[in-house]
């Protein structure tokens, strides 16, 4: 499979992130090179394989349903670019 | 006197125990050292003198009155990526700019809490992705080592090329790192130093800023096998905020050195003999079972099936985890932000300008296997490739093998700016080839040094074990290091 321009303005888009339409062209010849790379998997036959989920056969361990943290706004929002009264500022969203 | 930065970790643990040198000394020795040489090395990115200095008084109080910790007094330096309270963690990346931490790694924490010093953080490739350091936002690191009767600057591998070149240039007694793909093993054989991933689950990753979850790992990179083991000790166990860490008693890895290797089944895949392998990586490698022969080892050849499809599967499960993982960077929690008419231009804007171009491309990669249509082909297909690989290794393990030989990497240390590998980034990621099977099952591994190739530049070897059995890659390797002895670069910078 290959992608073309418009897909890989989709998919930047979709990753929010802004490319020009030269950066695209080169992302294109750059995804194309890797995704013919992976297409090299079909030749393997995975019938009847379970899909890997953890390395490690473990249990996931269980805590009580409790408050364990918090009380940390300042220090949550203390590397923010814009923050007011322990808000994140961002753009305006609604009208 | 000698100087003290020349000391192992072991040999400066033991000279502060007896109070024959101070921890005061030992630090200010690395800070001179660093002063010196990150002009030329560039391997750190912050150095801490202010706070090195602090703890290195604290250890000697502490080693007056006869306490102490493994670590007390040695001082390390910390890769980019695991968080450091209240100071530089930014993964070398634009879009973590100004990023310091309130908390601190679970790993890092562990290590101060045995006394270690922070001397500061170290380069590394933006974000751990890349095997050459150049991908860092401030510029590669250099290899200590240059090519003999050249002066052409070399990489130190990557992703953990400031730890390694640190390490082999004695710029610290030993450093933290992280393997997602070789990123630990990698940069140790370029620069002759001792590295180890250790299995997935042995170290805690809370606070290592996250690349691709079910792979990254923390490990050591020393100058030798048992100063990695030591670092192994302190640097691993459970730890409730990792739910994937694992839940096993920690060994004494060094007291595992110089144990016998009689009765060991080590097994020689036959799929790591590539075509068009370099003479002197295949010659190395006859050299290494020659040692464990002589040692006492059983050597057998073994097949490995799938090891061709590691690498096209980990560069569809590892920018898949990437661009969920990395979704966080948006411009309004921390880091850079780049004004926008709205919202949505806002982040696109913010990551445009923040990230690197080796991370836009994984994160695009990751997002497209993800889409829509696609999942099932890409990345349902590569995790089933992953339960192949793994099996191939069980295998392995259940017909009696205890750990494997193979090479690290296809060469030694390439120049900075290599235009054949800038120009396409597929012959960049073949450079982990030998280095990504292991991270798709989980395994641990180790890379020591093994001998110089013609041009005088380290070269190594890895062993890849069974899931927590890094003991038995530990004693080795070390069997492994007194046949071939320890090779450092000589000073230029």
């Amino acid at each position: 499979m290959s992608v073309d321009l418009a897909t890989v303005k989709r998919v930047a888009r979709l990753s929010r992130i802004a490319v020009t339409d030269e950066e695209a062209g080169r992302m294109m010849g750059e995804l194309n090179g890797i995704l013919g790379f992976v297409e090299q998997l079909s030749e393997v036959n995975v019938s009847g394989v379970e899909p890997m989920t953890s390395v490690t056969p473990i249990t996931m361990r269980r805590r009580a349903d409790a408050v364990t943290d918090g009380d940390k706004a300042a220090a949550v929002v203390a590397n923010a670019p814009a923050t007011d009264q322990n808000f994140f500022l961002v753009p305006k969203v609604v009208e | 006197m000698t100087d003290l930065t020349s000391l192992t970790i072991a040999a400066a643990r033991d000279k502060l125990k007896s109070r024959e040198i101070s921890a005061l000394d030992l630090t200010e020795s690395y800070l001179k050292a660093i002063e010196a040489a990150n002009g030329a090395l560039n391997a750190y990115v912050a150095v801490t003198p202010e706070k090195a200095l602090a703890m290195a008084k604290a250890s000697d109080a502490r080693l007056a009155e006869g306490k102490g910790g493994a670590l007390e007094g040695i001082p390390l330096g910390v890769k980019d990526l695991f968080a450091t309270e209240g100071v530089h963690t930014q993964a070398c990346s634009h879009i973590l700019d100004g990023f310091k931490p309130n908390y601190e790694s679970t790993v890092t924490d562990k290590l101060w809490a045995e006394g270690a010093v922070m001397l500061g953080k170290l380069n590394m490739d933006e974000f751990a992705m890349g095997s050459s350091n150049e991908s860092s936002y401030y510029g590669p690191a250099v290899n200590p080592w240059k090519a003999e009767g050249s002066d052409e600057k070399l990489v130190p591998g990557g992703s953990s090329g400031g730890s390694a070149a640190a390490v082999a240039a004695h710029l610290c007694a030993g450093a933290t790192a992280t393997d997602t793909g070789g990123s630990i093993r990698q940069p140790a054989a370029f620069t002759g130093t001792v590295g180890i991933k250790p299995t997935y689950g042995r170290c805690s990753r809370f606070g290592i800023v996250a690349y691709a979850s079910s792979l990254d790992q923390a490990g050591p990179i020393a100058r030798d096998v048992r100063d990695a083991a030591i670092l192994l000790k302190s640097m691993a166990g459970v730890d409730k905020r990792d739910t994937t860490s694992v839940d096993l008693p920690v060994p004494d890895y060094e007291a595992a050195l110089g144990q016998s290797l009689k009765g060991m089944k080590i097994g020689i895949p036959k799929e790591y003999r590539l075509d068009g392998m370099s003479e002197e990586i295949e010659t190395l490698w006859a050299q290494g079972v020659e040692w464990l022969k002589d040692a006492g080892a059983e050597v057998v050849e073994i097949s490995l099936p799938h090891t061709k499809y590691a690498l096209p599967a980990y560069y569809i499960v590892a920018p898949a985890e990437a661009s969920s993982n990395l979704a966080r960077y948006d411009g309004v929690r921390y880091g850079l932000r780049v004004e926008g008419r709205d919202i949505a231009d806002m982040y696109e804007k913010t990551r445009a300008a923040g990230f690197g171009k080796e991370v836009q491309r994984r994160i695009m990669i990751g997002t497209y296997v993800l889409s829509a249509g696609y999942y099932d082909a890409y990345y349902l297909k590569a995790q089933k490739v992953r339960t192949l690989i793994k099996r191939d290794f069980e295998d392995a393990f259940h017909a009696g093998v205890d750990a494997i030989l193979a090479p690290i990497t296809p060469s030694s240390a390439f120049a900075i700016g290599d235009k054949e590998l800038a120009a396409d980034p597929v012959k960049m990621y073949l450079q982990d080839v030998f280095t990504i099977t292991l991270n798709m099952a989980g395994l641990p591994g180790i890379s020591v040094p093994a001998g110089l190739d013609r041009k005088g530049l380290p070269l190594g070897l890895q062993l890849i074990g069974k899931p927590f059995e890094e003991e038995t890659l530990f004693k080795t390797a070390h069997v492994m290091e007194k046949a071939a002895g320890t090779f450092s670069p000589k000073a230029w910078w």
